[in-house]
C-alpha cells in the first residue's frame, strides 16, 4: 500500500513537472481576415506566424533566412529569382508542397481580384515551374525588396486544394506552419494545434495555441496575472513599471521596425495652402519637440526617439543623419523669419489614451514656440478619411513597419505614393526611392536611401516622433521566447513550464 | 387575446422597416470609409478601387439599401466586410452568448432587486428600507465599467476566484460558463436591480396604501400573506412594463460589460464593426436586436394579460 501511495505520488509530481501544453496569447486587436490575400491587420500577421510559413523567415536582426526555400539565387540582370524548395514538406491536409503550390499561391496572390498583395508583387511578371523543387520567378524589373516580401504574408503558402473556396480559406485556412487551424470565434479567440507532420516539429514543444483579442490593456494585463494568459503583446507603457516591478513576469520590449510620427499637409487640397507648407514652419515645429521627453514621460523608457524611417535595427539605418534637439529659441526665430509669430494649426489624432497622451505633450511643447494645437481626435477610419481627402493640416498617425526599407520610405515620401497624405512631391526623392527598388547591392541601395534621407529630413514633409515598439509581457512559466523587431511571436523553441 | 398579438405583430413589421433605414441612412453620416478602414495600413489604390466595387458602394445611397433589403428579404444579411464571414453566421454565433449574459444579469437584478423592494416597502422607513435604498442609489450610480474593471482586480486577480475574462459555452463546460459569466452578470445586473429594487418599492407603496389591503389586513390576515398574495401581484403590472424597458437598457449595458470582460458577444461585435464601418454586421445586429426588443415587449404584453383579466376583455 505504501509503495503504492508513493507511485502514486511520484507519477503526480513527475506530471507536474511535464510542460503545460497549451499557450494563450492575448493580443490587442481583434484579428482580421485569415487569408493572407486578404489580411490588412498587423495583429493577423502574429497569427500566421504560427499557423502559415512563408517561402523565407526573418531573424531578429533582419537577415532573410530560408524557411519553405532553402536557398535562392538571382539571375545576373536581377530579373528573375531561383528558388530551392525545402523537401518532404507537407501541408496540414497532407498535400504535398511544391513547386506547383508556390506557382499557384503567387498568381493567386497576383490576380485575386480582392487580394491585397497585388501591390507588394508588381515587380512579379509570372512563375515558372522548373520542376518539382525548383520554381523561378521572372520580374519585369529588379525588385530589391521582394524577399522581404516573400517574408511576410505574399510569401504564405497554402494548401492549392483549398484555395478555389475563397470564403473556405478565410473561414479555415491551410497551411503548412507548425500549428494548424482549428477554431475561431470572432472577438474572442483563434485556436491552433500542432501539426504532427510539420517539418521541424520536434522544435515546438507547445501542443496549443490560443489566441485572444483583449483590446483594453489594462484587462489584459489583469488576464495574464490572474493566470488566464501566458504572455501579452503591446503593454500599455502606463503599466511599465508595474510589470518590472512584479516577480512573476517577464517584461521583454523590443524596438520595432515601425515608427510614430506627424504629417502635415502641404498639398492636399485646400488645406494645404496653409502655414505649414513653408518648410521653416514645419521645421520650428519639430525644433519645439522634446523626443526624449515623449520617451521618459509617456512611453516609460520603451519610445525610443526616432528621426526617420528606417528602423536602427536595419543595415541601411543612416547613421549620420542627425536628431533634432529641441531648440525653442531657433524655432521663435524661424516662426518669425516665416512671417507667422503666433500660428494655430489644427491637429488631427486617432483617439486612444497614448495618441492623447502625446498630442497633449506637443501641445504643451509647441506652445512655447508660439504654435497653439487645436487638437482634433476621431476613430482612426475617420482618421484615415481625413487623410485621403486632405481634410487635415497636421497629423498624428503610426506605421508598423516593414523589413525592407523600401516599405516604410516609398510609399510616404513619393509623389504618388499611397501613404503619402501631406502630397508631398520632390522628383529627386521620387527618383532615389524609385531606383533604391532595383539595385541588389546593399551599399548601392544604401547610398540612396541615404541621399533620399537626407533631403527627407530637410524638408521635413514628415516629422518621426518615436519608434515603434513591441512590449512583450510573459509569465514565468513561459521559457524560450525572444521578442523580434518585427514584432511577431515565433514558437520555435517555446515552452511553458507546469 | 390572439389578434391582439397579431396586431402587434402587424405593427413590427413598419417599425423594423423604419428601424433599418433609420440605421442604413445615420451609419453614412458617419465620417470614415468602410473601404478604407478594410484596405488596412498600405491603402492600396487598386484594392480600395476594387473593394468600392465589390460591395456596392460606389452606388448611390439609396440604391444601396435597396440593395440591402432585397438580400435581407431572401434571408441574406451579407458578410461582413472585415472578416468575409456571413453575418448570419456572426449573429448565430453572438447571440447566444449575449442572451445567456442578458439572462443571468436579468435573473441576478429580478433575483435581488424584486425582494429587496418588497422588502423596503414593507417595512418603509425602518433599517431594512435604508439600507436596500443606499444599496439602489450606488447600484445605480456606479458606472459599470468602473465596476468591472474594480471586481477583475479583486475578485480574479487578488482572489483568483473568478475567469478575469472571456466566454465558455455552456455545452463545453457548463459549472464554468456560469462562473466565467458571474461577474460581467452581476455588473450588468447591479444597475438593472437597483433601478428594479426602487420600481418595486414605489409600486408597492403605492398599493399598500390601498383600501382593499386594509380590509385584507382588518379581516386577521398575516403580514406576510397580505404584502406577497394581495399588494405584489398587482404591483407586478408596472413592474413587468419597467422589466420591458430594462431589456433595451440591458442591451446598452451589454456593450459596455461585454467590452470590459471580452465577452465575444453582440455588444462587442457591434462595437468593432461601427469602428471598422463594417455596415452589413451593424445593420445585421441592429435589424436583429430592434427584433428581439419587439418580441420582449410583445412578451410583456402578453403578461399583463395574464396578471390583470381585465385587459383580456378590451
Amino acid at each position: 500500500m505504501r509503495r503504492m501511495l508513493i507511485a502514486a505520488a511520484l507519477a503526480l509530481s513527475a506530471s507536474a513537472a511535464l510542460a503545460q501544453s497549451t499557450i494563450r496569447i492575448g493580443l490587442q486587436d481583434d484579428i482580421g481576415s485569415l487569408d493572407p490575400a486578404r489580411s490588412v491587420q498587423f495583429v493577423d500577421r502574429i497569427v500566421f506566424a504560427s499557423l502559415c510559413n512563408s517561402l523565407v523567415d526573418v531573424t531578429p536582426d533582419l537577415k532573410i533566412v530560408p524557411m519553405l526555400a532553402t536557398s535562392w539565387t538571382t539571375s545576373a540582370d536581377g530579373r528573375s529569382m531561383t528558388f530551392k524548395l525545402r523537401q518532404g514538406v507537407k501541408f496540414q491536409n497532407d498535400e504535398p508542397f511544391n513547386a506547383a503550390a508556390v506557382k499557384a499561391n503567387l498568381d493567386r496572390y497576383r490576380t485575386l481580384p480582392t487580394s491585397n498583395r497585388k501591390s507588394e508583387l508588381s515587380s512579379v511578371d509570372h512563375v515558372e515551374v522548373v520542376d518539382n523543387s525548383t520554381v523561378k520567378i521572372v520580374l519585369k524589373q529588379p525588385d530589391a525588396a521582394l524577399l522581404a516580401t516573400l517574408s511576410d504574408r505574399a510569401g504564405m503558402m497554402l494548401a492549392p486544394g483549398t484555395l478555389s473556396d475563397a470564403a473556405g480559406v478565410a473561414s479555415h485556412p491551410v497551411c503548412s506552419g507548425p500549428y494548424k487551424f482549428v477554431q475561431r470565434v470572432q472577438n474572442d479567440r483563434v485556436v491552433l494545434e500542432k501539426y504532427a507532420g510539420y517539418w521541424d516539429a520536434d522544435k515546438y514543444p507547445i501542443q496549443r495555441v490560443v489566441f485572444q483579442p483583449i483590446p483594453d490593456s489594462t484587462v489584459r494585463l489583469a488576464n495574464l496575472r490572474s493566470g488566464s494568459l501566458d504572455m501579452l503583446e503591446r503593454l500599455a507603457p502606463s503599466d511599465v513599471a508595474s510589470v518590472k516591478g512584479d516577480a512573476s513576469l517577464q517584461f521583454k520590449p523590443v524596438t520595432g521596425l515601425g515608427f510614430y510620427y506627424v504629417t502635415f499637409n502641404i498639398n492636399n487640397g485646400a488645406r494645404g495652402n496653409g502655414p505649414l507648407k513653408d518648410k521653416r514652419v514645419r521645421e520650428a515645429f519639430e525644433l519645439s519637440i522634446d523626443r526624449d521627453a515623449i520617451d521618459q514621460v509617456i512611453g516609460a523608457g520603451i519610445f525610443a526617439p526616432a528621426n526617420q524611417g528606417i528602423p536602427k535595427s536595419s543595415p541601411y539605418y543612416n547613421t549620420s543623419l542627425p536628431t533634432t534637439k529641441r531648440d525653442v529659441a531657433k524655432a521663435r526665430a524661424l516662426l518669425k523669419a516665416s512671417g507667422h509669430e503666433h500660428l494655430t494649426i489644427e491637429f488631427a489624432y486617432p483617439n486612444n489614451t497614448v495618441a492623447s497622451q502625446i498630442t497633449q505633450m506637443l501641445q504643451a511643447m509647441l506652445s512655447e514656440s508660439g504654435i497653439t494645437l487645436k487638437l482634433r481626435p476621431s476613430d482612426y477610419a475617420t482618421e484615415l478619411n481625413a487623410g485621403h481627402s486632405g481634410d487635415f493640416e497636421a497629423m498624428y498617425t503610426g506605421w508598423s513597419g516593414r523589413v525592407d526599407p523600401d516599405g516604410n520610405l516609398h510609399q510616404f515620401n513619393t509623389c504618388t505614393g499611397n501613404l503619402n497624405y501631406a502630397h508631398y512631391c520632390n522628383q529627386q526623392v521620387d527618383a532615389l526611392l524609385d531606383a533604391a527598388r532595383t539595385k541588389l547591392a546593399v551599399a548601392e541601395r544604401k547610398a540612396d536611401y541615404d541621399a533620399a534621407g537626407k533631403i527627407l529630413a530637410d524638408d521635413a514633409p514628415i516629422v518621426y516622433l518615436y519608434a515603434q515598439p513591441w512590449p512583450f509581457v510573459l509569465s514565468k512559466k513561459v521559457q524560450g521566447f525572444t521578442p523580434s523587431a518585427d514584432g511577431l511571436v515565433r514558437l520555435r523553441g517555446v515552452s511553458v513550464k507546469g | 387575446m390572439l389578434p391582439i398579438i397579431a396586431n402587434r405583430l402587424l405593427v413590427a413589421v413598419p417599425t423594423l422597416i423604419l428601424v433599418s433605414m433609420l440605421i442604413f441612412g445615420l451609419q453614412k453620416l458617419l465620417p470614415g470609409d468602410p473601404v478604407l478602414a478594410m484596405a488596412g495600413e498600405d491603402q492600396d489604390a487598386q484594392v480600395i478601387a476594387t473593394l468600392r466595387v465589390k460591395y456596392h458602394l460606389d452606388q448611390p445611397v439609396p440604391k444601396q439599401y435597396a440593395i440591402w433589403v432585397s438580400d435581407v428579404v431572401h434571408g441574406n444579411l451579407g458578410s461582413s466586410l472585415r472578416t468575409d464571414v456571413p453575418v448570419r453566421f456572426l449573429i448565430a454565433q453572438k447571440l447566444p452568448v449575449t442572451l445567456q449574459l442578458a439572462l443571468m444579469a436579468m435573473v441576478l437584478a429580478i433575483g435581488i432587486g424584486i425582494p429587496a423592494g418588497v422588502v423596503s416597502a414593507a417595512s418603509r422607513g425602518g433599517p431594512l428600507d435604508h439600507a436596500a435604498n443606499i444599496a439602489a442609489l450606488s447600484g445605480m450610480s456606479i458606472p459599470n465599467f468602473w465596476l468591472g474593471i474594480m471586481l477583475i482586480f479583486i475578485v480574479s486577480v487578488r482572489w483568483h476566484l473568478l475567469p478575469s475574462s472571456g466566454y465558455v459555452p455552456p455545452s463545453e463546460d457548463l459549472w464554468l460558463s456560469i462562473k466565467t459569466m458571474l461577474m460581467p452578470a452581476f455588473v450588468l445586473g447591479a444597475a438593472l436591480g437597483a433601478q428594479l429594487m426602487r420600481h418595486t418599492r414605489s409600486a408597492m407603496l403605492g398599493v399598500l396604501r390601498t383600501d382593499y389591503i386594509r380590509t385584507a389586513r382588518a379581516k386577521g390576515l398575516l403580514r406576510g400573506a397580505v404584502v406577497v398574495k394581495h399588494a405584489f401581484r398587482n404591483a407586478l403590472i408596472p413592474i413587468v412594463t419597467v422589466l420591458a424597458l430594462l431589456f433595451g437598457e440591458l442591451l446598452a449595458g451589454a456593450v459596455l460589460t461585454e467590452q470590459v470582460f471580452t465577452i465575444p458577444g453582440f455588444g462587442k461585435l457591434v462595437v468593432d464593426a461601427v469602428f471598422n464601418r463594417d455596415y452589413p454586421v451593424v445593420q445585421g445586429v441592429v435589424l436583429v436586436t430592434a427584433l428581439a426588443f419587439i418580441v420582449v415587449n410583445l412578451c410583456a404584453d402578453v403578461l399583463y394579460m395574464l396578471l390583470n383579466p381585465r385587459l383580456r376583455r378590451s
